[in-house]
């Protein structure tokens, strides 16, 4: 039973939104602005947000910002595809994805899905069933990457990943040194089925670089492949 | 003063410009030939009045003369002569005519001839003596000596008066006398004039520059400003001095860029507005959608329960909700390709994987053939590569006829270009069709209300390809069917992406900062706007060239 806090302005589409998720088993409390959103989640404590990115008032940015200061649940946004520059900006504040309007029932539920699965699959795309008993934690230079405990370390302290974050980072290191396009990493991180977004991506590693690299601007975990992708190490 | 023109009508491009034709060259000509003509025309008049003169004044002289002396001579000569007498007689006349410097020959009829020789023999043509001992006149004729020396002679009859009346006597005096004197101040004269005439050109030459200068400067600077206009700055202005006819034709050309300003200026108002209301209704209409899209399939799963009639009704909605939904979609990225704000996202791709991946995202991996040569990486936009190929495919088989085959042909090395091609078995696209087939809302069948997609497909197709810099055609088989052939520029891998559209972004795989980032294709407008007229109307690039059906 997700709970599921849906931020939008207008009050068809937040009933319409409201009504598909709640018939795919979700729990939707909706607010109309971004301050009743932000207003909400501590008692709501909700496992996704969906927020609208045209709000009155506070506009979906500055929320989605606000919320990423002290939590780390996840955050889908609701965009209109042609305004390239929000869906940067909305990844840049901290986004995990985005769905276009207008979209279908079953687009909301797949992405939400995606979103909060929180297993990364191995590379082969197979998901492996949980192995029991305590999963050791993997170290690489500062890192220290526990798989099980979905907890990423540096020097000893807790980096607060997102979730596409963590699932990018998971994925990576599961192979050290194999080299990803882009298009590929949409597929299993983000579970676009096909021809997504690649933004997504950079803006996820971007991110991903702030928080685990000792200098951002020239990378050690997680690399750039000139004209193929990213990979992780090797150190 | 025409000059045959170089063949293709190609000017300036044969002849260097240093060569003199055009309008300075012109001017200057016809100023010398006018200067030369009047300076002639002067000399030649000047020449044969003043030869005129000369020549007639010293005959004048020459005749009065020789009459007087013969007039004081004659009367003493003895009758009939002697030679004595006659040479004698003639001697009195060359000593009297010391000063002229003339001959003199004295004939008497009957008196033998050869009294004496000439000093400078001249030949008495038989005209002058006719006219003198036959018609007993007076004559004289200039004529050359052998060395070509010009001479006057003179013919005189000597008349006896008996009782008054005067009648012809058998004596005639003939006198020659040089002309050198003469002719060199005629001569004079022509070299007078010749030497004339060569300052008086090259004088001509100044004010015939000067002449040109004054037209040339305002024509060349209208030639600047025609040609600044035709780039496209039609803030471009003259300006205006004196009054005269090019004033007048500065004073024009501003009214007429001042008139197509403003008329240019009022139709990109206007496209602009239309462009704005089109993204403005499209985005009005998403909100709506937006909520009608999430509950359609609450509406698909639960049609089964109602009762059929409204359950038909329910379906209905949900379905056009869903066509509606891609039409507002399709209308949006239009107006992003049409206000500039459509960027690419270049990404190095396998081709054969993303067009595999197109077909399979669509259900149509068995409905549609195809020969993808792996191996074919190249740097594009996978989004719109993906849109190109599924409106394309979708075409095909919706107004085409399967099978449906998708090519695509690895670049040769060094033809730097990647080529698609969607072939369909149907009946082919009329001829009258073909060259519409990329408008906006163009249906080629007037009888078929409305298409399966929104009208907008390869519109937006031939957008995404143009995008990339590369091209797309329609075409008829040979043997049946439409091909619609899509060509990709590949640049060089690593040759720094020279051929690549101005709206390429980030590089694969490294993001670039936001500031950077936020300009990426969201500022060109300028650009495209500037393009826009060299393509013709809008939807009709290049691309789509009219009547191109001998295409395999």
């Amino acid at each position: 039973m997700p709970r599921v806090l849906l931020i939008e302005d207008d009050a068809a589409v937040r009933d319409g939104v409201s009504l598909a998720l709640r018939r795919r088993g979700h729990e939707v409390t909706a607010a109309a602005s971004g301050e009743d959103g932000l207003d909400l989640l501590p008692a709501f404590r909700p496992d996704i947000v969906l927020l609208d990115l045209m709000l009155p008032g506070k506009d979906g940015f500055e929320v989605c910002r606000r919320i990423r200061a002290d939590r780390q649940l996840p955050i889908i946004m609701l965009t209109a595809r042609g305004d390239d520059l929000d869906v940067v900006l909305g990844l840049e504040a901290g986004a995990d994805d985005y769905i276009v309007k207008p979209a279908r029932g079953e687009v909301l539920e797949a992405r939400i899905r995606a979103v909060l699965r929180r297993t990364a699959l191995p590379a082969d795309g197979t998901a492996g069933p949980a192995e029991p008993g305590p999963a050791p934690v993997e170290t690489y230079g500062e890192l220290a990457v526990d798989r099980a405990g979905l907890v990423v370390t540096k020097g000893g302290a807790d980096l607060p990943l997102a979730p596409s974050e963590m699932k990018l980072l998971l994925f990576l290191s599961a192979t050290p040194g194999q080299v990803f396009s882009r298009q590929q990493l949409l597929e299993h991180v983000w579970e676009h089925s096909y021809h997504g977004d690649a933004r997504l991506v950079d803006a996820c590693v971007m991110r991903l670089r702030n928080k685990i690299e000792d200098t951002p601007r020239s990378p050690r975990y997680v690399q750039t492949v000139r004209g193929f992708g990213y990979r992780f190490g090797p150190l | 003063m025409k000059r045959p023109r170089p063949a293709g009508g190609t000017r300036r491009t044969l002849l260097p410009r240093s060569l003199p034709r055009g309008l300075r060259a012109r001017l200057v000509v016809a100023f010398l030939l006018v200067a030369a003509v009047s300076a002639l025309t002067t000399a030649a008049l000047t020449y044969r009045e003043a030869r005129t003169a000369i020549l007639q004044r010293s005959q004048d002289t020459a005749i009065q003369d020789l009459r007087g002396q013969v007039n004081s001579l004659a009367p003493d000569l003895a009758v009939p002569p002697t030679r004595e007498d006659l040479e004698e007689f003639a001697r009195q006349l060359d000593r009297s005519g010391r000063a002229r410097d003339w001959d003199v020959d004295v004939r008497y009829e009957g008196v033998a001839d050869h009294v004496r020789s000439w000093r400078r023999p001249v030949d008495v043509p038989e005209e002058l003596r006719e006219s003198v001992e036959k018609r007993h006149v007076t004559a004289f004729q200039r004529v050359a000596d052998r060395n070509g020396d010009p001479w006057l002679l003179i013919g005189m009859p000597v008349l006896q008066s008996q009782e008054g009346n005067r009648k012809a006597s058998p004596l005639s005096v003939y006198a020659q006398l040089p002309l050198r004197a003469e002719e060199a101040n005629v001569e004079a004269l022509v070299s007078a004039a010749q030497n004339g005439a060569l300052p008086v050109l090259a004088l001509a030459v100044v004010p015939a520059l000067l002449a040109a200068r004054g037209v040339l400067r305002p024509v060349r600077g209208l030639r600047q400003a025609a040609g600044r206009i035709a780039e496209g700055k039609l803030e471009t202005r003259l300006e205006v001095k004196g009054s005269d006819e090019l004033a007048d034709l500065s004073r024009t050309f501003n009214d007429m860029a001042a008139k197509l300003e403003e008329s240019v200026a009022d139709l990109r108002r206007m496209e602009a507005n239309a462009r704005r209301f089109a993204a403005d209704v499209s985005h009005e209409l998403r909100t709506p959608l937006a909520a009608m899209s999430a509950v359609t399939d609450v509406l698909d799963e639960d049609a089964d329960a109602l009762d059929p009639d409204t359950a038909s009704a329910v379906r209905l909605i949900s379905q056009e909700t869903g066509k509606l939904a891609r039409m507002v979609e399709d209308l949006m990225e239009v107006s992003r390709f049409d206000a500039g704000a459509a960027a690419l996202h270049l990404d190095e791709v396998d081709v054969a994987e993303t067009i595999r991946k197109t077909l399979q995202a669509r259900a149509w991996q068995d409905r549609v053939g195809t020969e993808l040569p792996d191996g074919v990486r190249a740097r594009l936009d996978p989004r719109r590569l993906d849109v190109v190929v599924a409106n394309l495919v979708g075409n095909a088989l919706h107004h085409g006829g399967e099978p449906v085959r998708v090519l695509l042909r690895a670049p040769e090395p060094g033809d730097g270009r990647l080529v698609i091609r969607i072939v369909d078995s149907g009946p082919g696209i009329d001829p009258e069709v073909l060259p519409h087939v990329f408008d906006r809302f163009y249906k080629a069948d007037s009888a078929r209300a409305r298409s399966e997609g929104s009208g907008l497909g390869l519109a937006i197709a031939m957008e995404n390809v143009r995008l990339h810099g590369g091209t797309i055609e329609a075409a008829n088989c040979p043997e049946g069917g439409a091909v619609f052939t899509v060509e990709l520029p590949m640049p060089e891998q690593g040759a720094g992406g020279g051929t690549e559209p101005p709206e390429a972004s980030e590089a694969a795989g490294e993001p670039v900062d936001a500031a950077e980032r936020t300009e990426s294709g969201a500022d060109d407008g300028g650009t495209r706007l500037a393009k826009a007229p060299a393509d013709g109307p809008r939807g009709r690039g290049p691309a789509a060239p009219a009547g191109k059906a001998d295409q395999t």
